[in-house]
């Protein structure tokens, strides 16, 4: 199922497997795909997420709390997969884990559970040769992030190495909301747009419909995660599903 | 995962340590740890930097540090001559001064005015806040909140030297936490902010750049213990905790294959998970904090908190180099338990009147198991990296829980 944005811009919505346990993350997925999300990405729990800012980060304690493990938001992976065949669905990952499973039998299991593509934090293109070939063999995309610190022969390593889209990353910081997009965002995807037509999506502080309106004139997708998470931690288990597709309907205005 | 698709400046190598090391970060750091590699190549060679960061070592950090033999130690054990490298005299108390100072002159060199650090034992924030202090610099230390409880009285050190305590509550409060929160900092304010790792770990250039800080160290050593001796010693003790002591005590001493190196990780309260920061015998390849090197983990590949009576030992994971020399056997890895440590604090008191650091104590105690095995020729350096009175609220306690009497 190759990665399609059928808006413009198309909606990548963030969630943290597990959070607050499996099955309502299933029933948010699906909610918020119905109710436009173009891509999932499905945040595999980690003790030290250390890109990320202190909401996504308290959502990984608990759901690493509750002994959610790779296995889990694989299996979670395959059950969104088979009740919503159209959605892209990323894998979200800091490396470790990963590494723990194997790397061939990741992509293997990936795969099988129907995921499009993986993103890993803390993988550089520079040491993702081994990665990108385990990712190759198995048909899944690998999604690497860009930075408005990234140079220009990073930014073209980038965009020739990344596959469903590109992540750029609004301002340099962690994960968060914020009340207004840096004026690096617009400049980063720009930049990358020298070295690629492929897909672009903009994340870090992405957070109500006039960001994802403003993402819109410059990326092709606008990546939504602290604040979706957030109210899941408002949320009591029940309300959360209704809650995240209320939020993301009116995300695009 | 040995491979480079696009071919970076490489000036200092490839950041690698056989399989182990490398760069495992979020892409915003990447621009900055590929100028941190090139302004730190340029001083390496540079006269001008080399000789301003000598004469301050010698000066101002009170280098090169004594080769005491002891005497009494020796004696009381019956077996090897025991020499004691003394970076517990340097100033604020620890071998950590001799990378914060490198590193703060590079920052100065880059134009960066604002530090931060991480710090467990405190050591490395005192000696960061100390260099900043010296230099004018603006500085910010992220320390565990377990670990402000733990060393409080580095914690006033440092506030007093003009550096902002930031406490953190997250995972364990311990180290490793400092380092995340560090590392948020620092990707946050990338473009004005120069973060002086504390340890030999992190991503490419940090392991590299530590190791020739605290290379000084074995260089001393080494012209010491001929001097002292005529030969070089049969084995060189340090405390492993991210490496950064041992990884300088050892160094020159590697192309010297009849000198054992061995290292001793903390071996807390047990074996189980979770009550020790013992890496090369618990804990398997992972990526941690921006290297792969052995880490402390479950089978789902979550880091494990760690457990030790000494905040500098009390670490998940540990140096890329150590990694590739224990891998090579060049180096051993051994673990020293909470108890032993803190019975080598009492034995070296008593016999030597030097009180060191519950870190180092974990040296200590390797070479009271080593001496008595060896002949009275043989001669054993252990590595003292700093001193025991910032431990003195810790030892207090748990001497009296021992009924050792304080």
């Amino acid at each position: 199922m190759p990665i399609q944005f059928s808006k413009k811009p198309g909606l990548v919505i963030y969630l943290t497997a597990g959070d607050p346990d499996l099955a309502t993350t299933r029933q948010i997925a699906i909610a918020a795909i119905d109710a436009g999300a173009d891509v999932l990405e499905l945040g595999v729990p980690f003790s030290d997420p250390l890109a990320d800012g202190p909401v996504i980060q308290r959502a990984m304690e608990r759901a690493v709390g509750r002994g959610v493990r790779l296995t889990d938001v694989l299996t979670l992976c395959k059950e969104i997969r088979t009740e919503r065949p159209q959605a892209g669905l990323i894998l979200f990952s800091y490396l470790n884990p990963v590494l723990r499973m194997g790397l061939e039998s990741f992509c293997a299991e990936a795969k099988a559970a129907g995921a499009d593509g993986v993103l890993l934090t803390d993988m550089i293109v520079e040491e993702a040769a081994d990665y990108m070939a385990a990712m190759k063999k198995h048909g899944l995309a690998p999604v690497f992030l860009a930075a408005p610190t990234s140079p220009d022969d990073r930014l073209k390593a980038i965009a020739e190495h990344t596959e469903g889209f590109l992540y750029a990353i609004s301002r340099t910081g962690i994960t968060g909301v914020s009340s207004t997009l840096s004026d690096d965002a617009s400049k980063l995807v720009q930049r990358i747009r020298q070295f690629t037509d492929k897909p672009i999506a903009l994340g870090f502080g992405v957070s109500n419909a006039e960001h994802v309106r403003a993402v819109g004139e410059y990326a092709d997708a606008a990546v939504i995660g602290s604040a979706i998470v957030a109210i899941i931690e408002k949320s009591t288990p029940q309300e959360a599903p209704t809650a995240v597709a209320e939020f993301v309907r009116g995300l695009r205005g | 995962m040995e491979h480079s698709i696009i071919d970076p400046v490489r000036t200092l190598g490839n950041g690698r340590f056989g399989a182990y090391g490398g760069r495992y970060v979020p892409e915003t750091l990447m621009a900055a740890l590929q100028e941190l590699e090139r302004a730190y190549a340029a001083v390496r060679e540079d006269q001008a930097f080399q000789g301003e960061l000598a004469a301050l070592l010698k000066d101002y950090v009170g280098r090169p540090t004594p080769l005491y033999f002891a005497k009494r130690l020796s004696e009381s054990l019956g077996g090897a001559k025991i020499y004691l490298k003394r970076e517990d005299l340097l100033h604020t108390g620890a071998h950590k001064i001799n990378n914060a100072l490198g590193q703060a002159l590079l920052a100065r060199r880059m134009g960066k005015q604002r530090i931060i650090a991480e710090t467990g034992a405190g050591q490395h924030g005192v000696a960061t806040a100390t260099v900043c202090a010296l230099f004018g610099m603006e500085c910010v230390i992220y320390m565990g909140e377990e670990d402000m409880r733990r060393q409080e009285l580095n914690v006033y050190r440092m506030r007093l030297l003009g550096a902002e305590v930031r406490g953190v509550g997250s995972g364990s409060a311990t180290l490793k936490d400092a380092i995340n929160e560090a590392m948020r900092d620092w990707v946050t304010n990338v473009r004005t902010t120069f973060y002086i790792l504390g340890s030999a770990l992190g991503a490419h250039p940090y392991p590299t750049m530590v190791r020739d800080f605290h290379r000084v160290i074995s260089r001393e050593a080494k012209q010491q213990i001929l001097e002292h001796e005529g030969k070089l010693p049969n084995a060189v003790i340090a405390c492993v905790g991210g490496g950064s002591n041992a990884i300088g005590a050892f160094y020159e001493f590697i192309p010297e294959p009849n000198v054992r190196l061995i290292g001793v990780e903390a071996g807390g309260r047990g074996t189980a998970l979770g009550e020790h920061a013992a890496r090369f015998s618990g804990g398997l390849p992972g990526v941690l904090q921006g290297t792969y090197s052995y880490v402390l983990q479950n089978d789902a590949g979550q880091v494990a908190t760690t457990h030790s009576v000494s905040a500098g030992l009390d670490y998940a994971s540990v140096g890329p180099e150590h990694a590739m020399l224990h891998d090579q056997g060049r180096a051993t890895y051994t673990s020293a338990t909470d108890a032993e440590a803190l019975d080598a604090v009492k034995v070296l008191s008593r016999t030597e009147g030097i009180l060191p650091a519950l870190e180092s104590a974990h040296a200590i105690a390797e070479a009271i198991k080593q001496a008595p095995k060896l002949a009275k020729t043989d001669v054993i350096l252990v590595n003292v990296s700093g001193r025991g009175d910032k431990d003195m609220g810790i030892l207090a306690r748990e001497m009296e829980l021992k009924g050792a009497g304080a």
